[in-house]
């Protein structure tokens, strides 16, 4: 599939998703199945799915202990060990999975390849690229600190950290033009950086033709909905205000299993909600996923010790396998004759067989 | 034989991906990157299922007729046995870190060479076999479904993986295409489809416990050789003995140590420093039944790997050593790290391993009970119990190649680099991207190794011999070491193809050239025949 089709069929995909509640809001007013059906659906899909996917990963056994070793192992005592790119135990690799999934440890290595032939030479090297890593960084951790910041939506009284969240990430009051009513309210740096990294990520997708090469339809559908997210959650923020007091209201009904839709509520704000229902249904049936699985990942979350102590296969079963004796019986003769020792001689088998 | 280009055509290698959709380019064969199709014989040797006339070049591979379900079959239960597998079938987001990381895409620009895509032939089956989505969707969801055209694309692209694992450093997630690999292989070897180069030696090793067949009493002669030879230049004879009973310490190494150069060099370091060793009271013996530590077995499958590898703590408990010492190999030791205790421990009838020279614990190979041979000797020199000239190595200026196992599968750094920097001189490093753990594959391991493939082998070597070629050019590196069988056999074709100046060794036959024994004979030249610095003219 040509890579414009795959672009083009996540991005008609993502149309029909912010068209469905515009239209079923918009239209035919159905304010409960985009309010609360949709939410409930949509957060029983997520947990359950969740929690299936990592069940099933669960239930096939890890055989043979195989951490791909990025250091020197454990070894004499005057050789330098890295005790965390090579764990030799449950200590280290706590260590080596906290610089993964907090830090992307294994991205941080990122290189590319220059490739240069010319008439003095070939030249391979490897250039310095961590706008991969950056990026990665970035889009992760705004993502988080902008889902704690809408704490403010589903808590009352609103914790500390969210005050200070807001804070922190707002510490730019840079003034945006009002287009809607009269408030400047301060730019979220985060919300900022997540749009930059996404669009960094999209870039990159279809510009690097290796990555363009491999890159499928759900790879970019993701992307867009992501994007749609922060779309309409900038939108509403700066240019279609929308009566947050509802809101809230709507939110922290759904939390205490008494839900209701106030009135008021705009259109926009549905399109909001129905994307990130989408996204977290999704999470569980596609490659989203990846952030239950680093947890499990054999390469990386066992210590390289399997001299030291024995992993245990549960699966393993018994071999076939050419046994001594076998072979002494074909090579008895040249074994004997090359001085070799042997078990039988050959009088003594032939005195077996009578 | 396809003819192998000519090292600057061969070099003229574009990376760019071309626009057209991959699973709309089906695949072609080309003569030079493939090897030849296993023969019925050695498939029998060892029980393979559906053994069968084929050629790679053929249209029809004469499948058996539910060739499908045997797929489907292996497939599924693989998922159930293997959670890298099934994790790494679910979780790839395709970043792209890993594209550019793998040796045989920089030689080749094959966009299927990609680690990921290498991965995504496989994945897109899996969809649509096993994901609902996949069903639902097919394509849209980047499902296909298994043709023989897909079938022969696996088989391709599984041959053209060296299982080297440089591509599982960098991914983000730890997917580990030789994971994928191994158990594409084992797939396709359900279906009667491997190599000549792999089940021919998979059949020696089972039949004759070595990979070319040589029989007990040849392995024998040719070490004979060696102890000869070693007279030669030292005037001394070793004393090696076969399948003593009662020794204290079995030696295994690589078959291909006792018969192709220069691991035949790495052969006679070894039995020279046993020699040297046996008055401060080492007692070692060779195996002519576990005459093999390389595995090909773990080429074929984990099974056959287990298979092959039994031999070792079978020999052990026979002859009642009380631990076991390896020689230089990568996969063998991946296998003996990683594997070896899991297949076929408890090795509960051997001894803690400790050095009868230093009196060194090997605490880290406390259960497996199998002592590297180079962390061995790294322990004597740091003991001072090996009298070293360095200088006799002065005329080598030297770099040292990790193999993709030993980094990446124990990460055995450091300990070759102690043992060579005390017994040469000149020692330089490469460039840091292409070292250690981030080391390039000799562009042959796994089984690829043949002559048929050849254009392959010299494409994926290519980024190592790039490597070389710098520090040769930088500092006149005339040698570089290693410390695994297949890169002794690989790396000196591929250094005749791209750097012409250097050569191979393996760490013993440094070893055995610095080492001064008590009453030699004045040492004139080393192990290969060649006049030593300053002895020209004797």
């Amino acid at each position: 599939m040509n890579f414009l089709v795959s672009i083009a069929v996540s991005f008609v995909a993502f149309i029909i998703v912010v068209l469905i509640p515009w239209i079923g809001i918009g239209v035919f007013g159905m304010h409960t199945f985009f309010g609360i059906v949709v939410p409930y659906a949509a957060m029983a899909t997520f947990f359950l799915g969740v929690i299936l996917r990592v069940i099933g990963w669960a239930r096939s056994p890890v055989p043979f202990r195989i951490p791909t070793t990025a250091g020197q192992e454990e070894s004499f005592p005057w050789i330098k060990t890295n005790p965390v790119d090579n764990p030799k135990d449950t200590k280290g690799v706590i260590a080596r999975m906290l610089l993964e999934i907090l830090c992307f440890r294994s991205l941080f290595r990122n290189v590319r390849l220059e490739y240069r032939d010319a008439d003095d030479g070939t030249r391979i090297t490897f250039e310095w690229e961590k706008w991969l890593w950056i990026a990665a960084i970035v889009f992760h951790y705004s993502f988080l600190v902008i889902f704690l910041r809408h704490f403010r939506f589903f808590t009352e009284p609103i914790p500390g950290f969210v005050h200070v969240l807001e804070k922190l990430d707002g510490f730019m009051q840079m003034g945006v033009v009002p287009v809607v009513g009269f408030g400047v309210p301060g730019v979220y740096i985060t919300d900022m950086l997540l749009m930059a990294a996404l669009t960094y990520l999209f870039v990159r997708r279809i510009y690097i033709s290796q990555v363009r090469y491999v890159s499928l339809p759900q790879d970019y559908f993701p992307l867009f909905l992501i994007l749609g997210l922060g779309t309409t959650g900038i939108l509403m923020r700066y240019f279609i205000r929308v009566d947050i007091t509802s809101v809230k209201e709507l939110v922290l009904g759904l939390f205490k299993f008494s839900p209701s839709v106030p009135d008021g509520i705009g259109v926009i704000f549905f399109i909001h909600l129905f994307i990130l229902c989408v996204l977290i249904s999704y999470i569980p049936f596609s490659k989203l996923i990846h952030m239950g699985g680093i947890f499990l990942s054999p390469t990386r979350n066992l210590a390289n010790n399997s001299r030291k102590f024995r992993h245990v296969n549960p699966w393993d079963y018994p071999v076939k396998v050419h046994t001594y004796e076998e072979y002494e019986d074909e090579f008895r003769d040249v074994l004997i004759e090359a001085g070799i020792p042997v078990e039988k001689q050959p009088d003594e088998k032939a005195g077996e067989s009578e | 034989m396809a003819d192998t280009p000519k090292p600057e055509e061969l070099t003229k290698i574009d990376h760019t991906a071309p626009l057209k959709g991959w699973m709309d380019t089906p695949v072609e064969l080309k003569p030079g990157i493939y090897c030849h199709a296993a023969s019925p014989d050695d498939l029998r040797a060892v029980d393979t299922p559906n053994v069968h006339e084929w050629r790679p070049g053929d249209e029809d591979w004469n499948l058996p007729d539910n060739w499908k379900n045997i797929v489907e079959d292996g497939f599924k239960l693989r998922l159930d046995r293997f959670r890298s597998f099934k994790l790494f079938m679910d979780i790839c987001v395709r970043c792209g870190a890993c594209a550019d990381k793998c040796h045989f895409f920089i030689g080749s620009g094959d966009p299927k060479n990609m680690p990921v895509l290498r991965a995504e032939l496989f994945r897109s089956v899996y969809r649509k076999k096993f994901t609902t989505g996949g069903k639902l969707l097919g394509r849209l969801a980047g499902a296909r479904d298994l043709t023989e055209d897909v079938l022969k694309e696996w088989w391709y692209y599984l041959y053209q993986c060296t299982e080297c694992r440089r591509c599982s450093l960098f991914c983000p997630y730890g997917i580990d295409t030789a994971e994928i690999t191994i158990i594409g292989r084992e797939l396709t070897n359900d279906l009667g489809l491997n190599t000549g180069w792999i089940a021919g030696p998979v059949a020696n090793c089972y039949l004759k416990s070595n990979h070319i067949g040589l029989l007990p009493h040849v392995i024998k002669d040719n070490i004979e050789f060696f102890v000869d030879d070693i007279e030669d230049v030292t005037g001394i004879r070793m004393e090696p003995d076969f399948n003593r009973k009662g020794a204290e310490i079995l030696f295994v190494t690589p078959s291909g140590d006792y018969f192709a150069d220069p691991g035949t060099y790495t052969c006679m370091g070894y039995l020279m420093l046993f020699h040297y060793l046996k008055a401060q009271g080492l007692d070692i013996t060779w195996s002519t039944y576990a005459a093999e530590g390389g595995n090909f077995g773990f080429f074929t499958s984990h099974e056959m790997a287990k298979r092959l590898n039994a031999k070792i703590y079978a020999e052990a408990k026979r002859l009642g050593v009380k631990w076991i010492l390896g020689g230089e190999c990568g996969h063998m030791w991946r296998v003996i790290h990683q594997y070896m205790d899991t297949f076929n421990g408890p090795a509960d009838f051997l001894e803690e391993p400790v050095s009868p020279i230093t009196g060194t614990r090997f605490e880290n190979a406390k259960s497996t009970k199998m002592v590297h041979i180079v962390e061995f000797t790294a322990d004597l020199i740091k003991h001072n119990k090996l009298k070293l000239d360095p200088s006799r190595n002065d005329g080598l200026i030297l770099t040292y190649h990790d193999s993709c196992n030993p980094a990446r599968g124990m990460g055995f750094l450091e300990e070759p680099r102690y043992v060579i920097k005390n017994v040469c001189n000149n020692f330089y490093e490469m460039p840091s991207n292409t070292i250690r753990e981030q080391t390039f594959c000799c562009g042959s391991g796994a089984g690829l190794n043949a002559g048929e493939n050849m254009e392959l082998r010299m494409r994926g070597g290519l980024p190592r011999a790039n490597a070389v070629r710098y520090v040769h050019e930088k500092y006149g590196v005339n040698m570089m070491a290693c410390i695994c069988a297949i890169d002794r056999a690989a790396l000196p074709t591929l250094m005749q193809y791209w750097v012409p100046e250097v050569d191979i060794t393996g760490v013993h036959e440094l070893v055995a050239n610095a080492l001064v024994f008590k009453g030699e004979k004045k040492r004139t030249t080393n192990l290969r025949g060649e006049p030593l610095p300053g002895m020209e003219d004797e």
